[in-house]
């Protein structure tokens, strides 16, 4: 049962209130109220009304996402026209306008597909009332430990065709991941340098894919590369089992989905 | 438990009503309000039953907190038809596009949120706007063909 909503106007204020424990923070809702219509919420809501929370700031090498903006936010903007195919892919058209960046970093599987996509694209999260950013792998790792994001900075491909996003789900069109691939691949004349492959539904959290990349990493982006990543695809992981999809089939279907994003990914 | 008036404007009226802490904007809309025609279907974002238009976006009302309305426009079905049937009320009447009815609020909504942007959408743009909700009794075809048919007739204009 909520005791308490807390409405602050900045998200440092609200970090404080969240210090104290037994409190979740509510952004769009699509997570967090969820929990509450369920009766598994803390006692206390806090809130943030912050306008920073919701800007969107394009600078010449990342966009600057605040954690408040909305999916149906990104799809609106030209800045984050990198990121369009992965928003588009989640939830419908309400969840779209509802959910934010900021949250799908925290979000279970199997939801959580922009995250996936921003750890490809090398993000930072900056923490309200600090300055300095942390990568996102930091950031996921601890995701326990209440924390209140309220920027990601998200580096801008020098080649947007250079990244690519895939989902599996089992509803079409919109259904929740069986798993998710993001890849970043940019090139320098024609090897692959700087690969970035992530995924999720293979975890407990994105993760990087690291026996991928390490295929991946100085070679040219054809065939017999190909084959040589799909090959160790599921390497090193262990995914869930849970109501969508058994861990066998995530690992059985991880190297499908991998063959088409980069079949896809050499075309472009 | 304290209560917060909440001040917002529904339909075109300006409403006050008291929501609770944590309350949703459903169980607001309902129970506070009086406005039934946003349905509760599974209160975790995953039928789009209580869609209803919030500032011009569709929203899902079980997920939104009903505080968080305060000073901003929604809008239900109750709001949609003035003198005569909405255009698209016309349309799932003709198409029989509601057979038990309980999703038919929650498409509506989606519909004119397509309608109000998007005039005159192709089929897909209306499979997407549909696509967060869900039918278990009518089918999808007869929900698809009434939106077409009632952009045609300008709905959305």
């Amino acid at each position: 049962m909520i005791e308490a909503v807390e409405t602050y106007a900045t998200a440092e204020e609200a970090a404080r209130a969240l210090g104290s424990g037994g409190a979740l923070y509510l952004a769009g809702g699509t997570l967090v109220m969820a929990e509450v219509n369920a009766n598994r919420a803390p006692p206390r809501l806090v809130r943030a009304l912050d306008p920073a929370l919701r800007q969107i700031v394009p600078t010449s090498e990342a966009i600057r996402l605040g954690a408040g903006v909305t999916m149906a936010q990104i799809l609106g903007s030209r800045d984050c026209a990198v990121l369009h195919e992965v928003a588009r892919q989640i939830g419908g058209p309400q969840v779209r306008s509802m959910a934010t960046v900021g949250g799908n970093l925290f979000a279970r599987n199997p939801y959580g597909d922009f995250a996936v996509a921003l750890l490809a694209l090398g993000a930072r999260a900056v923490l309200a009332g600090q300055t300095s950013p942390r990568p996102l792998a930091d950031l996921l790792r601890d995701r326990d430990r209440p924390a209140l994001v309220s920027q990601i900075e998200v580096p801008r491909p020098r080649d947007e065709r250079s990244f690519g996003f895939v989902k599996l789900a089992r509803v079409h069109p919109r259904g929740a991941s069986v798993l998710c691939i993001a890849a970043l691949l940019p090139r320098e004349g024609s090897r692959l340098r700087g690969v970035r492959v992530a995924y999720g539904g293979m975890a407990d959290r994105p993760v990087r894919a690291a026996a991928v990349e390490r295929a991946l990493e100085g070679n040219t982006l054809e065939e017999a590369t190909i084959a040589r990543a799909v090959a160790v695809a599921a390497q090193g992981l262990d995914p869930p089992t849970d109501a969508l999809a058994s861990g066998w089939y995530r690992r059985e279907v991880v190297g499908v989905q991998l063959r088409r994003l980069l079949e896809r990914l050499a075309r472009q | 438990m304290a209560k917060k008036p909440v001040t917002f404007v529904l339909n075109g009226a300006e409403r006050a009503a008291f929501a609770e802490a944590g309350q949703n904007l459903l169980d607001f809309l309902r129970r506070g309000v009086g406005d039934l025609t946003p349905k509760y279907g599974c209160g975790q974002g995953g039928c789009g039953a209580c869609t209803v238009i919030l500032d011009g976006e569709p929203v899902l009302a079980c997920l939104t907190l009903a505080e968080s309305v305060a000073g901003r426009r929604v809008e239900t079905v109750a709001g949609l038809a003035g003198a005569a049937p909405h255009p698209l009320q016309e349309a799932f009447m003709a198409h029989f596009a509601a057979q038990c009815g309980y999703c038919t609020p929650g498409m509506l909504m989606s519909a004119k949120a397509l309608l109000d942007r998007t005039p005159r959408p192709t089929r897909e743009q209306v499979v997407e706007a549909i696509s967060g909700n869900l039918c278990r009794c009518t089918g999808y075809e007869p929900i698809i063909a009434a939106i077409l048919a009632a952009a045609e007739r300008g709905a959305g204009a």
